[in-house]
Parts: structure tokens; C-alpha cells; sequence
């Protein structure tokens, strides 16, 4: 298990050099110069601009900027200061981008845990009504119903949500967050559908599966209970693909989260982002977009390490 | 074992023919029947009303991305999305307007028909071009293993770890410009992994298949053998998502172009519209319903058409 997890972590690391270097590479291809961007109109003198550029490693060659900005170069006087020093650098007016992400990252937070256990709970719940009436009417409701979410795209669905929950019926706030927790709801369960549907179909089929396997019939051979094989022994082994899901979702929720953010004018860590490219604050992006691949990543990871929990025949050597 | 089709009275309406690739002894039915993989899926396709609808649904939007004058043809409004008069701003859905008039007054039922164009155009083109990225790198990396299979798998993954949406947003920014071109170019950049990853799995699968052997053993060249033997029958979880995949291309633009960071105008897309739609949403909420319905059935019958496909190829589910 130790092996294992040291491994899959070492595998993790050109994935995360590459992962950045892409990500820094497009930024910075970005045209236009974001110095000059950041005065607009005014006029500005020819040192103040050069002295932006040389405090932002704006002219050197791209490579070098990297490094410095990695922390495997040293920077001028500062030394060496980049991300492995924990310095995700800072924006053009000095605020630093862990401060931002620190400020903009609790409300996605909330409304991402608040839609992975929406998800989660509803989406689990459904597939087992699925699986265990098979080719019922429940089975055919969360079939076709499943299909109509995926199919309507989240910036629709949220769009019509918010109009007819909002601003016709008035049962949830419209937008921002001054209503407390039920400010969260409507953009919660609206993010939680974009993964919902495929949590319910997943939980179904794997449960469908597992049902027909050797040891359930065993299990039922021995005289348990029917709820008794269904949790113990069936539901525990159609969680596996579902964890799975869950962790690959975690990307698609961050651009839901964006999606969701914007409609309901959300000040979170996907505004941010969306507004830092909007206003060429390369750092910025390359910042947060790397924290949020690193986090990615991570989850991805305990996914993996979390298999031999949920199933013992898995063994990492 | 050369062709089990070949020298079968064929049945079907014979397109399929070409794909009826070599699939082993074991898959060789009834006599008098065509037995491979494809010609199976097509005829169990035909019967399937869901795969009916939804392909209807699709050639239905083809026309109208190819040919919009069609259904503008009969239309009593302005059949012409860029004729507009200020005086019908969010003008309400009446007879002579079918889908009412947006914020500039334009005629609606005339734009979001000719919306049709670019998510049509983004969603096949994504799909094809991404299509051809994972089959020639997946049957590769695949069929070779080692050192060449380190490498595609490395770089899939370093792909894999961009968030979507998050990734598109930055490059679009960086392009600048960005139109059809840029936008499709983005989201290949962005969507080739997964399919690469089933064709990768697919063909590893069939590899060390006893069909593959004996056409070795027949003296066929590698080339061959992948192109002729291991392809057709290793593309079909790569066709089944590809049509899915068409779907989420086309809902990803709109959402793009809905945020802001997809197509501009005066480019006429569903994204677009809706984008456009917010400043006046309580007095004009079908600027969000119509183009909202078109999107959500378009991407709809791609997702079923996919299912089908899925049920029909994938014969362990029968």
C-alpha cells in the first residue's frame, strides 16, 4: 500500500510539470502587452513601464520566466520565490494569489461539497431504486430523467431555474449572497444535476451486474435478508465505478462551478479565474488554475488508494 | 478465415458491407446472413425507435445548418436573421413572429434557425477531428506497447489533468481572435483523451486475438493487419462515444459562447442568444426558452443516438 501510494505519487509529478508548463505557455501567449493593458488610456513613462516589466519577468525568455516563476530559478534580489516556496506570485496591483484564492475559494467550497453530497446521496439513491425494481416505472422514470439532465446544458437549466424558482415563484434568492445558506441552495442542487444523472445510471448498471454475481447468490443461499445482500454485499462492490466517477467529475464540477458562479453571481474561486483572463492577470490564472489541477490531481490519487478499502480482492504491490 | 462476410448473400442495404471486417470463427451466424459486428448492429439499429427519432432529429438539424432557407421559406416574419428594427425590441411570440423579437429587434424563429449552423459545424468537426487524433494514436500506442506507449499515455495524461471549461476559457483568451476555427481547434485540443483511451484499451484487447494471428500467419504486414483486422473491430466504443461526444461539443460552445469566452458576435449561436437574453429575462423569457429547447433537443438526440449505438455494438449487453 505504502509502495503503491509512493509510486502513483511520483507518477503525479510529470503530469503536474506538464500540466502547468501547458497552462503557463497559453497564458503567456496571451497578445498584447498586460503592462500597457493595466494603464489604459493614460500616459505612462517609458522606465515605469520597463520597471513593471523586469518586477513581473515580463522580458525574460519564456523558459526563464517558468523557472522563476516554478521556483527553480532565482528572481533578482528576492532569491528563489515560486511555487515550490509556496508563492503562487501576485497580481499586477501586489495582491498576492493565495490571498485571492484564500478570499474567493470558501464559497466554492461550500457549493462544491454541497453538490458532490447532493449528488452523492440522491444520485446513489436513485440507482438502487433503479436496479432493484428493474424495468419498472421507477426504473424508466430515472432512466429518461437522467437523460433529459445531461442532455439540457447546465447554463440553460440554471438560467430557467433561477427564472422560475427566483424570479417568478420567489421560493429561493435570485442571485448573490445575502441570503445566508439558502443563498447556496438553488446553485447547489443545479450543479449537482450535471453529475447527478450519471451517478444514477452508474449505481444502476453496476448494481445490475453485481446482482447476477456468484457470491450474491450465495449470499442468498445462506438465508439473508434481502436489504441485508443488497447493502452488504451488492451496493458495497457498485460503489467501486461510482467513486471513480465521482473523482474524473471533480473537473467537470469546476467548470460548472464557473457556469453556476456566473448566474447566480457567486463571488467564488471560478469567477476569479474567468475574471483574471478577462483582464490579462496571467499570474493569476496560472495560479489558481495550478492549485486547482494540484487539488485534481490529489483527489484522483485518494480515489485510487481509497479502492483497497472498498475492495479487499484489489491489492497494491 | 479470411472474411467470414465475403461469399454470403448479403442482406441490409449493403453500405454496411465495407465494414464487414474480419471478426473471428466465433461471430459467423446463420448461413445466408451477413454476420459481422456492423451488419448485426445495423439491423438490430433499424428496429430500435429510439435510434429512428433520434437520427431523424439530427438530419432534421443538418438541413437546417446546411440549408436554413428551408425553413425560413414558409415563414410569414423577417426570414432574415440580420434584418432588424428597433421598433420590435423583445416583441412577444405572436403569428407573424414565431419566437417573438430579441433586445435589437431582430426576428427570433429566423436566428435560432440559423444558429443551428455552428453548433452543427463545432460539434461535427470536434468530434471528427478528435476522432482521428485518439485512432491513429490510440491503435498505435496500443498495438506497439513500450516505450511509445509511455509516451501517448503520458501526454494524455498530462491533457486529462486540464478542467475543460477552465482550460478553454485560458486558450481562448490567448488565441484572441476567436471564431468556427479557433473554437473547434480548442475544444480538439481539449477532447481527444478519452476516445484515445478506449481505442488504446480496445486494441490491446484485440491484439493477441486469434483472427489478428492467423491474418499474421497469412502473411498480411502490420499495416495491414491494424488497418484491416484490428481497426474495425476495436472502433466501435470510440464510434459509440464519438456520437455522444458530438453532444457535449456542441453544449461546451454554447456554454462558452454563453460566458463570454466562445464566439463573438455578430456570430449567430444559441449560446449567444441566451448570453443575450439576461438583460431583459422577466419581460422576454422566450429569448432564453427557444434557443435553450433547440440546444438541449440537439444535444438530446446525439446522447440517444449514442445509447443506441451502444446497445446495438456492444454485444455482451444483448
Amino acid at each position: 500500500m505504502g509502495r503503491y501510494a509512493a509510486r502513483r505519487l511520483l507518477q503525479l509529478i510529470p503530469v503536474f510539470f506538464g500540466a502547468t508548463f501547458l497552462l503557463f505557455a497559453m497564458v503567456y501567449l496571451i497578445p498584447g502587452d498586460p503592462v500597457a493593458a493595466l494603464f489604459g488610456e493614460r500616459r505612462v513613462s517609458e522606465n515605469t513601464l520597463n520597471e513593471l516589466r523586469d518586477q513581473y519577468n515580463l522580458d525574460d525568455p519564456f523558459l526563464v520566466q517558468y523557472g522563476k516563476y516554478m521556483g527553480f530559478i532565482p528572481d533578482g534580489d528576492e532569491g528563489l520565490s515560486g511555487v515550490f516556496q509556496g508563492d503562487f506570485g501576485e497580481d499586477f496591483r501586489g495582491r498576492e494569489v493565495t490571498a485571492i484564492v484564500g478570499q474567493r475559494f470558501p464559497p466554492t467550497l461550500r457549493l462544491a461539497i454541497g453538490a458532490v453530497v447532493v449528488q452523492t446521496v440522491i444520485g446513489i439513491l436513485a440507482g438502487i431504486v433503479a436496479a432493484i425494481r428493474r424495468n419498472s416505472f421507477w426504473d424508466s422514470l430515472v432512466l429518461v430523467s437522467t437523460t433529459l439532465v445531461v442532455a439540457v446544458p447546465l447554463f440553460v437549466s440554471a438560467s430557467v431555474a433561477q427564472l422560475v424558482f427566483g424570479l417568478r415563484l420567489g421560493w429561493f434568492p435570485i442571485a448573490g449572497l445575502r441570503n445566508g445558506a439558502m443563498s447556496y441552495a438553488l446553485p447547489t442542487i443545479m450543479l449537482a444535476s450535471i453529475s447527478l444523472a450519471y451517478t444514477a445510471r452508474l449505481t444502476r448498471t453496476s448494481m445490475v451486474e453485481n446482482g447476477r454475481a456468484d457470491y450474491v447468490r450465495t449470499a442468498r443461499a445462506k438465508g439473508l435478508h434481502t436489504p441485508r445482500v443488497i447493502g452488504r454485499h451488492v451496493l458495497r462492490n457498485s460503489l467501486i465505478p461510482v467513486i471513480t466517477f465521482l473523482g474524473v467529475e471533480l473537473g467537470t464540477l469546476l467548470g460548472g462551478a464557473i457556469i453556476t458562479e456566473t448566474i447566480f453571481n457567486i463571488p467564488g474561486i471560478g469567477r476569479a479565474v474567468f475574471e483574471a483572463v478577462n483582464q490579462r492577470e496571467g499570474a493569476v490564472v496560472v495560479g489558481v488554475v495550478t492549485m486547482l489541477v494540484v487539488v485534481y490531481m490529489l483527489a484522483n490519487l485518494i480515489i485510487d488508494l481509497l479502492y483497497g478499502v472498498l475492495d479487499p480482492r484489489i491489492r497494491y504491490e | 478465415m479470411s472474411d467470414p462476410g465475403t461469399g454470403v448473400v448479403q442482406q441490409g442495404t449493403g453500405s454496411e458491407a465495407s465494414a464487414g471486417a474480419a471478426t473471428g470463427g466465433a461471430d459467423v451466424g446463420l448461413p445466408g446472413r451477413e454476420a459481422s459486428l456492423w451488419s448485426d448492429a445495423w439491423r438490430q439499429l433499424r428496429r430500435n425507435p429510439l435510434f429512428v427519432v433520434s437520427a431523424l432529429i439530427i438530419i432534421v438539424f443538418a438541413v437546417m445548418a446546411a440549408y436554413p432557407q428551408v425553413f425560413t421559406s414558409f415563414y410569414p416574419g423577417t426570414a432574415d436573421p440580420r434584418s432588424c428594427s428597433l421598433s420590435n425590441t423583445v416583441g412577444r411570440p405572436s403569428a407573424s413572429a414565431w419566437f417573438g423579437y430579441d433586445v435589437q429587434g431582430c426576428d427570433y424563429y429566423a436566428n435560432v434557425i440559423y444558429g443551428a449552423r455552428v453548433s452543427m459545424i463545432i460539434g461535427l468537426a470536434t468530434a471528427v477531428f478528435s476522432g482521428m487524433i485518439a485512432i491513429v494514436l490510440g491503435s498505435l500506442a496500443g498495438y506497439y506497447g513500450g516505450m511509445l506507449d509511455t509516451i501517448i499515455s503520458r501526454i494524455t495524461d498530462i491533457f486529462f489533468a486540464i478542467p475543460t471549461i477552465l482550460g478553454a476559457i485560458v486558450i481562448l483568451n490567448a488565441i484572441g481572435e476567436r471564431g468556427l476555427f479557433q473554437v473547434t481547434l480548442v475544444l480538439v485540443t481539449l477532447g481527444w483523451m478519452t476516445m484515445l483511451r478506449l481505442m488504446r484499451s480496445s486494441t490491446i484487447e484485440r491484439r493477441d486475438a486469434d483472427f489478428v494471428d492467423a491474418a499474421r500467419a497469412l502473411g498480411a504486414n502490420t499495416p495491414r493487419v491494424i488497418a484491416r483486422h484490428i481497426l474495425p473491430n476495436a472502433l466501435a466504443p470510440v464510434i459509440v462515444y464519438g456520437t455522444i461526444f458530438i453532444g457535449v461539443a456542441i453544449s461546451v460552445e454554447a456554454s462558452l459562447s454563453f460566458l463570454g469566452a466562445g464566439l463573438q458576435l455578430p456570430a449567430i449561436s444559441w449560446g449567444l442568444m441566451i448570453n443575450g437574453s439576461f438583460t431583459r429575462i422577466l419581460q422576454a423569457p422566450h429569448l432564453l426558452f427557444f434557443p435553450g429547447l433547440f440546444l438541449s433537443v440537439l444535444v438530446l438526440a446525439f446522447i440517444v443516438l449514442g445509447d443506441a449505438l451502444r446497445d446495438a455494438l456492444d454485444p455482451r449487453l444483448r
